[in-house]
């Protein structure tokens, strides 16, 4: 959940700099862009045990050697990167006129974006934010890899004790405990804006 | 009030002004007529900075927005303008477009503003649409809350980039009816347009580009009755045989 905060607030930030103008803010776009290719390119598994394993071998003192602090920050970092992709997508879609419109009342580019572009652009990828959200609740499962009680490894632990293949099946029972409910959020957040519109 | 003197400019190795000169005086109306991709639209985006030119220089209200670093924002708060194609904030409703560059950018309270724009609003007889998202109104009704936004900023001048163009017939009258009311209430105001009968009733004077040049400029009735340029004459000819159709 906090995951989930993190990954809007970063996903966000990455999209608004890779949309600025402007020769001078080339090297923050160029950070932005290389953030985004790396992060969604290593696969997430792998991104775990790069953080999970790797900075607590470090020698960093408590809490920062916990694996489970840096698998965290590995999915915050890796879902970041798929979110700022959907918020990039968002903002484009938005016609440039609209950024016209804003400067022409003497709106300064931030304001711009903060008022005009961000709200239209974010209303239009709710649902796939939420497809990704679903992901990424799913993918907690991958911390796992490094440690931490997570509920498919204490399934895999019962099953492999009692050669009883329930447990999967209450851990999955568990996922769609999380993800279903916000499929359905998706829902009424997209209805709630269509009837407010109305 | 606005001046511009030798502005040229490009879109790649399309130049679309190539040497304007223009005066736009306190309280003057001029209206600029010409064929379509003749540079009107450029000049006034160029107007109010949301084009850079190339050479020449732009001077609205005392400040050279050809100035590298000049305060563009500072200097579109005195400029309005009127998009052809309305570009009302779709997430924001009536009353929330007009109100808010006022709350943004002069600082205005929500109270404060909300009472102007509804002021404005009462105005130009859209009092009842506050509440509503721009995707609820017509055209023209969506055309004028645009005037009444950019008008909420209080501007020294506004600029109307054909704003009748993409409205129905029957919607055009209440826009230009508003036009018209802000003439009278004394607005320095620079229009492109294609509609003839109003620039010749309203405008002070009328200004003929073609080619990214103004051609010929005169008060409305010598350059409808007797432009003195064959190009002008050429193009009121084709304008008022396209009408008779």
């Amino acid at each position: 959940m906090i995951a989930e905060v993190a990954v809007l607030a970063l996903g966000l930030l990455v999209a608004v700099v890779r949309n600025l103008p402007g020769p001078a803010l080339f090297p923050f776009r160029a950070l932005a862009t290389i953030y985004t290719d790396v992060f969604r390119g290593v696969p997430t598994l792998l991104l775990i045990f790069l953080f999970g394993f790797g900075i607590p071998a470090l020698g960093l003192n408590r809490p920062w050697n916990k694996a489970i602090i840096w698998a965290t920050v590995a999915i915050i970092l890796n879902y970041g990167a798929y979110v700022a992709e959907v918020f990039r997508s968002g903002i484009r879609s938005v016609h440039p006129s609209q950024m016209a419109a804003a400067r022409s009342l003497g709106l300064s580019q931030w304001q711009s974006f903060r008022f005009v572009i961000i709200p239209q652009a974010v209303r239009r990828v709710i649902p796939p934010l939420l497809n990704d959200f679903v992901a990424l609740q799913k993918d907690t499962a991958l911390v796992a890899a490094v440690g931490p009680i997570e509920a498919l490894r204490e399934a895999q632990t019962a099953t492999a004790k009692h050669f009883n293949f329930t447990p999967y099946v209450v851990a999955a029972v568990l996922f769609l405990a999380l993800t279903i409910p916000l499929a359905r959020l998706t829902d009424w957040l997209t209805a709630r804006q269509e009837a407010a519109r109305q | 009030m606005i001046e511009l003197r030798g502005v040229t400019k490009a879109f790649g190795t399309n130049a679309v002004l190539r040497g304007i000169d223009l005066r736009v005086d306190t309280h003057e109306v001029v209206a600029l007529i010409g064929p379509s991709g003749s540079g009107k639209s450029t000049i006034l985006k160029c107007i109010n900075g949301l084009e850079r030119v190339d050479g020449g220089q732009v001077v609205v209200d005392g400040i050279d927005l050809s100035q590298p670093g000049a305060d563009l924002d500072r200097a579109r708060r005195r400029v309005g303008i009127v998009f052809q194609s309305f570009n009302l904030f779709p997430h924001l409703c009536v009353l929330d477009n007009v109100t808010l560059a006022p709350r943004r950018v002069l600082g205005r309270g929500r109270a404060e503003a909300e009472k102007a724009a509804s002021e404005l609003l009462d105005r130009f007889g859209l009092s009842d649409k506050a509440d509503d998202y721009p995707d609820r109104l017509s055209g023209g009704q969506q055309q004028r809350v645009a005037i009444v936004r950019a008008l909420a900023m209080a501007p020294a001048v506004m600029l109307f980039d054909e704003v009748t163009s993409a409205l129905d017939p029957e919607l055009v009258g209440d826009v230009l009816e508003v036009i018209r009311e802000l003439a009278v209430a004394g607005m320095t105001m620079l229009l492109a347009t294609h509609e003839m009968g109003f620039a010749r009733e309203i405008a002070n004077r009328v200004c003929f580009l073609d080619g990214g040049l103004v051609v010929e400029e005169g008060p409305p009735e010598q350059m409808f009755t007797a432009p003195a340029q064959p190009r002008t004459q050429a193009f009121l000819q084709r304008v008022l045989a396209a009408r008779r159709l």
